[in-house]
């Protein structure tokens, strides 16, 4: 009881908690989330948020640190397009190799995620490492490329509003507009959707999975510019793997993975109270995570499972 | 000469959720015989097969198999009893081959050259030959039946269920079929055959059952009655019975478009083929030096066995594959009934309204005004009598004839210059079949803008009822048949079939 005490205190029992632990720590889940759930929705198993991440945030470093005292609402969006160019470049070679060569997304996603994390290795350790040459990590960017705080004496940044703001945009372009029609038809049967719709699905697709990787390569600059303000190697704990729970959590709908972040960020903000105030290890959580997750699935999957039994008679 | 029973299932009741499927269903098969299991669709005939072969528990009734109560937990119990079924669609791994697919399912070790050593034993007693190591997804549709036979009898299957074989087939493969589940049976083995079509029943079965709504009403010997008591019996109505032989009459009179071709193409060219040449990806011509022109108010029937280029011909009018070498003159819009509806024609987890919008999908630009779409549904649902079609249903929860019926209503406002239609009855009971054909046949006039249509089917009488000119695919080359002096005379496009001239 004790545990799950601190748990909830760690998540939302402050207004820090809520501020500056949950939703700080919900924002990258918010945009990988989506983008996940957008490539996804395409019937493309993008797992490579992770890496798109992380070249994002080399994208937007480099960015920051190159432009150095700007003035900063151009820092800012330099590093935004920054950060999409990146993610977009990363999730651009698995898309190339999709089409050139029939390469699965999942195999070269994941393989991407590996080389994006040695990149940024060598990175803080060569060209972007600080000038002393101690620590594994850039410089810190200065005051121009640090993300504005969305409530005064709060960490929560920027990052988050263009999160939910991306959420409620992208549920209205899937909802209501023929691109994002395209898209749901492409995911849900793409032989249809080219013999019935004359829909090219190729094309679709790399678009997707470009956009895909831009949406998480924002999620790397949101991380670098309003919480580290530095590249650092071990910047991301596997949100881009998260993401994918929060999004199959939410059943892709944009709007409820603002929900979902939310509720893994508490529980990774709440996971580190509970280690420090109780001593239970963070691992629970994580477990308890993995529980929730299989089990909704499960759940999803016997629901389908009945509809279709109770269909079956009918279609017979 | 009486035989003995060798399957019995009587008084089934099965219910799917609320839906009563089967009530009161029964049927006696005996050794040795074809026996016939007819039935509109959603009839319940498929149903009570599954029952038989172990893939679903009746909540009521009994089964016997050569004279033993039965209740089969499994279908693999099922399969141990000699029991084999072949469904309608086939249950085979593309990606592997013929002899995997054979062993895949069986117990213990997995030993292929066994497995193609029984396949062989099993050609050289029965004809059905198939290469074991070729791969499934290469073979014909034909030879992918032959595979799940093969695969039933290399389980050593005594009772064979065979679901609609004859939809995929064409004439000639039908006749084959049907030669072998004669030899079959006359070599003791028995089998069920589920169709719809009364004549492709009558012309191989030595009894057949009728189910109506989950009920047997009809139990008889072949040699008993006649065509028009089944369908009588099938339908259940009169008058729908009625108007299908008319319509059946009608196709029995191939004249009239006979006498429209001598009388040359009246209307105004819509499609055109110009040296038409189609490679596929594999580097296999699908279609060699094709030049062809329909009119507006022709219906252009096509006729061809698998693999013939039927297939790409359709399709390359139809503006969904893209010729590699000649020109194609068509309307930006052209409608499509393809034959694989559930891959190539709908999407089964999206709404009617979804399915509607999906036609448009690549064209469409900006946002999507979903309150029309919606009233366009109603339109077609109302218009095509889409039975339990609502526009935010999800078409899969359907019937098969029923979403038949809404792709075809969509085609049809999509096509008002061209429609092409490739086997669009396939599958669907007399009624829904009927309703098919009607909107091939209106080609124009009235307030109807005249069209052109393209129509191909397997069913060489159905063609026949609706085409005012015939051609024939075979070998990747495109030819008019010229009808015979006597029209009821079929020789030419049996002959045309098989490429004689």
């Amino acid at each position: 009881m004790d545990a799950l005490a601190a748990l909830w205190d760690g998540a939302f029992g402050s207004a820090f908690a809520i501020w500056s632990a949950t939703l700080v720590r919900a924002t990258p889940l918010l945009l990988l989330g989506l983008a996940v759930a957008l490539a996804f929705r395409a019937g493309l198993l993008n797992i490579g948020a992770e890496g798109q991440l992380l070249m994002g945030a080399v994208g937007a470093s480099a960015a920051a640190l190159s432009l150095g005292t700007a003035p900063r609402a151009i820092v800012v969006l330099a590093m935004l397009a920054a950060g999409a160019t990146g993610g977009a470049l990363w999730s651009g070679i698995a898309a190339w190799l999709k089409r050139r060569f029939g390469v699965l997304e999942v195999i070269s996603t994941i393989m991407l995620n590996f080389i994006a994390a040695a990149l940024v290795s060598w990175l803080v350790r060569g060209p972007l490492q600080e000038p002393t040459r101690i620590y594994p990590q850039s410089s810190t960017f200065s005051a121009s490329a640090h993300w504005p705080f969305l409530i005064p004496g709060q960490r929560l940044h920027l990052g988050f509003a263009i999160g939910v703001v991306l959420a409620l945009v992208l549920w209205w372009w899937f909802e209501r507009t023929a691109g994002g029609f395209r898209v749901r038809a492409v995911g849900a049967g793409a032989r249809a959707a080219a013999s019935a719709g004359g829909v090219d699905v190729a094309s679709t697709v790399m678009r997707v999975f470009l956009v895909s990787g831009a949406i998480a390569g924002i999620a790397g600059a949101a991380e670098v510019g309003g919480v580290t303000w530095a590249l650092y190697e071990g910047l991301s704990p596997g949100y881009g793997y998260t993401a994918i729970a929060v999004a199959l959590l939410a059943r892709l709908d944009p709007r409820w993975i603002i929900a979902t972040s939310i509720f893994f960020g508490a529980l990774e903000a709440g996971a580190a109270a509970m280690q420090r105030d109780a001593q239970v290890p963070a691992v629970v959580v994580q477990i308890v995570v993995a529980l929730v997750v299989l089990g909704v699935l499960a759940v999803t999957a016997l629901r389908d499972k009945q509809m279709a039994q109770r269909l079956a008679v009918d279609a017979e | 000469m009486t035989r003995e029973a060798a399957l019995v299932l009587s008084g089934i009741r099965h219910r799917f959720g609320r839906t009563l499927a089967l009530d009161d269903a029964s049927i006696a098969v005996r050794r040795g015989t074809v026996h016939a299991l007819l039935g509109e669709n959603g009839a319940g005939k498929s149903t009570l097969m599954r029952i038989a072969f172990g893939m679903l528990r009746p909540e009521h009734g009994t089964i016997h198999l050569d004279g033993d109560a039965v209740a089969f937990a499994s279908s693999a119990e099922a399969i141990a009893q000699g029991i084999g079924m072949v469904h309608q669609h086939f249950s085979l791994v593309s990606t592997m081959r013929a002899v995997e697919n054979v062993a895949l399912g069986a117990r213990g070790r997995l030993d292929l050259a066994a497995t193609a050593a029984r396949m062989t034993a099993v050609a050289h007693a029965t004809g059905l030959t198939i290469d074991p190591a070729a791969m499934s997804g290469d073979l014909s549709v034909s030879a992918q039946q032959r595979l799940e036979i093969v695969k039933a009898l290399v389980r050593d299957a005594r009772i064979l269920i065979l679901d609609e074989p004859g939809a995929v087939l064409t004439p000639d493969e039908r006749a084959e079929l049907d030669r072998w589940l004669r030899h079959f049976a006359d070599g003791g083995g028995t089998v069920v055959l589920i169709t719809h079509k009364v004549r492709e029943a009558l012309a191989v079965a030595d009894d057949l059952t009728v189910l109506r709504r989950g009920r047997t009403v009809l139990h008889s010997a072949r040699a008993d009655v006649t065509e028009d008591a089944v369908i009588d019996a099938m339908t259940g109505e009169s008058d729908v019975g009625a108007a299908w032989r008319i319509a059946r009459t009608e196709s029995d009179r191939p004249t009239a478009g006979a006498a429209a071709l001598r009388s040359g193409a009246t209307g105004t060219p819509v499609l055109a083929l110009d040296h038409v040449h189609v490679v596929d990806e594999r580097g296999v011509t699908r279609l060699a030096d094709v030049t062809l022109t329909i009119a507006r108010g022709e219906v252009l029937g096509v006729i061809g066995v698998e693999g013939a280029g039927a297939r790409e011909l359709l399709r390359v009018l139809a503006g969904r594959l893209l010729p590699s070498q000649g020109t194609v003159t068509r309307p930006a819009h052209v409608g499509f009934i393809p034959e694989d509806r559930l891959h190539d024609a709908v999407v089964p987890t999206f709404s009617l309204t979804e399915n509607l919008a999906l036609a448009e999908a690549g064209a469409a630009r900006g946002t999507l005004d979903w309150r029309a779409l919606v009233a366009r549904t109603v339109d077609v649902i109302t218009a095509h009598d889409v039975r339990n079609g609502a526009p935010e249903r999800r078409i899969d929860t359907l019937s098969g004839g029923n979403q038949q019926k809404f792709v075809v209503g969509r085609e049809d406002r999509i096509g008002l210059d061209a429609l092409v239609a490739e086997n669009p009855t396939r599958g669907l009971d007399l009624r829904a079949a009927h309703a098919v054909l009607d909107i091939v046949r209106r080609t124009g006039g009235g307030d109807v803008p005249s069209r052109a249509v393209v129509f191909y089917s397997t069913d060489l009488d159905e063609v026949l009822s609706v085409a005012t000119r015939v051609v024939a695919c075979f070998n990747g080359t495109v030819r008019e048949v010229r009808p015979a002096e006597d029209p009821a005379d079929r020789t030419p496009y049996a002959r045309a079939l098989v490429g004689a001239s």
